[in-house]
């Protein structure tokens, strides 16, 4: 086990949950993606600053940072919105009308799959299958399942977070 | 505590047969007291003290245990073939990576009885000398990855896992490793390079895992609900298993049922079931006085089954017969308001955008597919680039790296071969049966 820890990048008292990860995993290199997942729980996505951290902790090159954390769908280099949400599109989902529901968030929040409303209020998420089957179709608003919606009612959803009732 | 994991649905009928979920929505999953108390580990215990462990992987071959994953390969031959292989250091993995959508087996059984899974592996790794070993879970499954590391912990205070078990030379350490959402990470070349902590990206197979694995060193690694089933194997013995389910395929199978039908949930019948019986008897027909048009089984790798075939038995070689595989156990129903070309499509682009990248066939291959059945859906497409379409499968499927690419043109190929009008209907009259693909809406606009 190596003992010389690298600082973290500054003295948010975060990192030293990231810092134990690596720890406890010997500051191996196949602690890699559970250094990220740790970074990703506390900071809400992986900057550079924290590429760069987990790599020197680790010795591994950036490189090899860069292409595992874009490599993997879950992780994200952008920060989330204030709001979240998550449509299911596993095949029981879909069809049972997801993609309905999907085009009415999108058109209620402005903005398609994947991407996060200009004024950082809602991020829009697609999931593979939420093993909710029985939901069908399913949606996850800030981590709360709700299931067997209509695309009407998903949509007035994201228009409360948005800030506009109507 | 309640236990707010789910069983098996109801079985009005006595078409189930409760193995692998015995215990599950019966027993408080975070309790080990609650497991021991219906004989759990009593099992292990039994086998670390009076068995060696060429017995065990006798008493496993002879049960006929297949690979629960999906491909079927038997459980025995392969735990012989990390026993023997030579090396200091073995490792034993749970494929935990439960990526095909509507499949939520694996999920229910490490949600509901996590200690079962563990006890499972324990005999496993004493059968092939393995001391170390690792549980690969989705990142989407907190509740199961909380579970799973709770029951690591309370073994290991009870001693069942650790240096000298009950006192005998056997040590053993477990540990969960989390994915990190991409699909191809079920391969288990690319599960393995994963928990290298690395891109989980597949590579050439031989030298096969049993041989070369994690680290070189040689790994067995099992799907979830193989090692669910090796406690009651060894607790009922071997002629008991073989007893159940068809001459090629025993035991039992869990299934998630859902999609449109009446009632959906985990169901676990024997080998040799009929899909009309998993439908009706248990699953309670199509609701709404719609008709039955297919079964989606295997997932992204498998295909559709259509009415024609619904008296088909559930076991490797007859699904594979009818153009579709038994997967890790998901079942989607469709009924008449499924267009089949818009089915194909969904799960090519599912087999697209999860290609790693690493092979051409695969990460090119399915992109033009995948062109291909948006033209046909919006009703662009002529008779040549259905034989195009054709001539890419056959290509996909034969020169792809791994699993993932070399399936990914089966519900393409399925669809073909039981839906090959509703294609048609695309191509040529410019319309959508099902009233799903755009060209059905060009169709009502004008």
């Amino acid at each position: 086990m190596r003992t010389n820890t690298i600082a973290p990048p500054s003295d948010d008292k975060r990192w030293r949950i990231v810092q134990a990860t690596m720890r406890r995993h010997g500051f191996a290199p196949d602690a890699l993606i559970e250094a990220l997942h740790s970074a990703q729980e506390a900071f809400g996505y992986l900057d550079d600053d924290a590429l760069r951290y987990v790599g020197k902790s680790l010795h591994l090159p950036l490189s090899r940072v860069y292409g595992v954390a874009t490599f993997y769908n879950l992780f994200t280099l952008k920060p989330q919105g204030e709001h979240t949400c998550v449509v299911c599109m596993g095949t029981a989902c879909y069809i049972k009308g997801g993609p309905d529901v999907l085009k009415a968030i999108e058109d209620a929040a402005g903005v398609r799959k994947g991407e996060t409303t200009p004024d950082k209020k809602v991020s829009l998420l697609v999931a593979r299958c939420l093993g909710a089957c029985a939901l069908a179709p399913a949606v996850v608003f800030d981590g709360e399942m709700d299931g067997q919606l209509a695309p009407g009612q998903a949509a007035s959803r994201i228009k409360e977070w948005m800030g506009d009732g109507n | 505590m309640a236990i707010d994991t789910v069983g098996a649905l109801p079985d009005e009928n006595g078409k189930q047969r409760l193995i692998v979920l015995e215990h599950a929505g019966k027993i408080d999953p975070e309790d080990i007291e609650a497991y021991m108390a219906v004989g759990g580990y009593a099992t292990c215990s039994d086998v670390l003290q009076s068995m060696t462990p060429a017995e065990v992987i006798e008493q496993i071959r002879n049960s006929g245990l297949r690979g629960r994953g999906g491909a079927g390969y038997p459980v025995g031959l392969k735990w012989s073939t990390v026993a023997k292989a030579h090396g200091s250091q073995k490792y034993i993995v749970c494929n935990g990576d439960e990526g095909d959508p509507g499949a939520f087996m694996d999920r229910s059984i490490m949600e509901a009885d996590p200690h079962r899974v563990l006890e499972g592996m324990m005999i496993a790794a004493y059968a092939v000398g393995a001391s170390r070993g690792y549980l690969y879970v989705r990142a989407e499954y907190p509740l199961a990855i909380k579970r799973l590391k709770h029951a690591i912990k309370q073994a290991e205070k009870h001693g069942l896992l650790g240096i000298n078990i009950s006192g005998t030379p056997f040590s053993l350490s477990l540990q969960v490793r989390l994915g990190a959402g991409a699909f191809v990470c079920g391969e288990e070349t690319a599960l393995l390079a994963s928990i290298e902590g690395r891109r989980g990206q597949p590579r050439p197979r031989p030298p096969y895992p049993a041989e070369s694995g994690l680290w070189g060193c040689p790994t067995l690694i099992n799907n979830v609900e193989t090692y669910a089933n090796i406690v009651p194997i060894l607790r009922e013995g071997a002629e008991w298993f073989a007893s159940i389910g068809t001459e090629r395929s025993k035991g039992t199978k869990v299934f998630a049922l859902s999609g449109r039908i009446a009632r959906t949930g985990m169901i676990e019948v024997p080998m040799g079931t009929t899909l009309r019986e998993i439908i009706y008897d248990i699953g309670g027909g199509i609701p709404d006085g719609r008709t039955f048009k297919a079964v989606q089984t295997g997932g992204p790798s498998g295909g559709c089954i259509p009415a024609a075939h619904i008296d088909t038995p559930v076991d490797y070689e007859s699904l594979k017969q009818v153009g579709s595989m038994m997967g890790s156990g998901g079942m989607i129903v469709m009924d008449d308001s499924s267009c089949m070309v818009d089915v194909a499509k969904y799960f090519l682009e599912f087999c697209m955008t999860e290609s790693c990248g690493k092979c051409v066939p695969c990460r090119v291959g399915t992109a033009q597919m995948y062109g291909l059945l948006e033209k046909i859906s919006e009703g662009r497409a002529s008779l040549d680039d259905l034989a195009l379409l054709e001539d890419l499968c056959d290509m996909v499927a034969n020169t792809s790296l791994c699993g993932l690419g070399q399936a990914a043109p089966n519900p393409v190929i399925s669809t073909l071969r039981y839906f090959r009008d509703e294609y048609m209907a695309h191509i040529v009259d410019k319309t959508c049966p099902a009233h799903v693909c755009p060209v059905s809406r060009k169709e009502a606009v004008r």
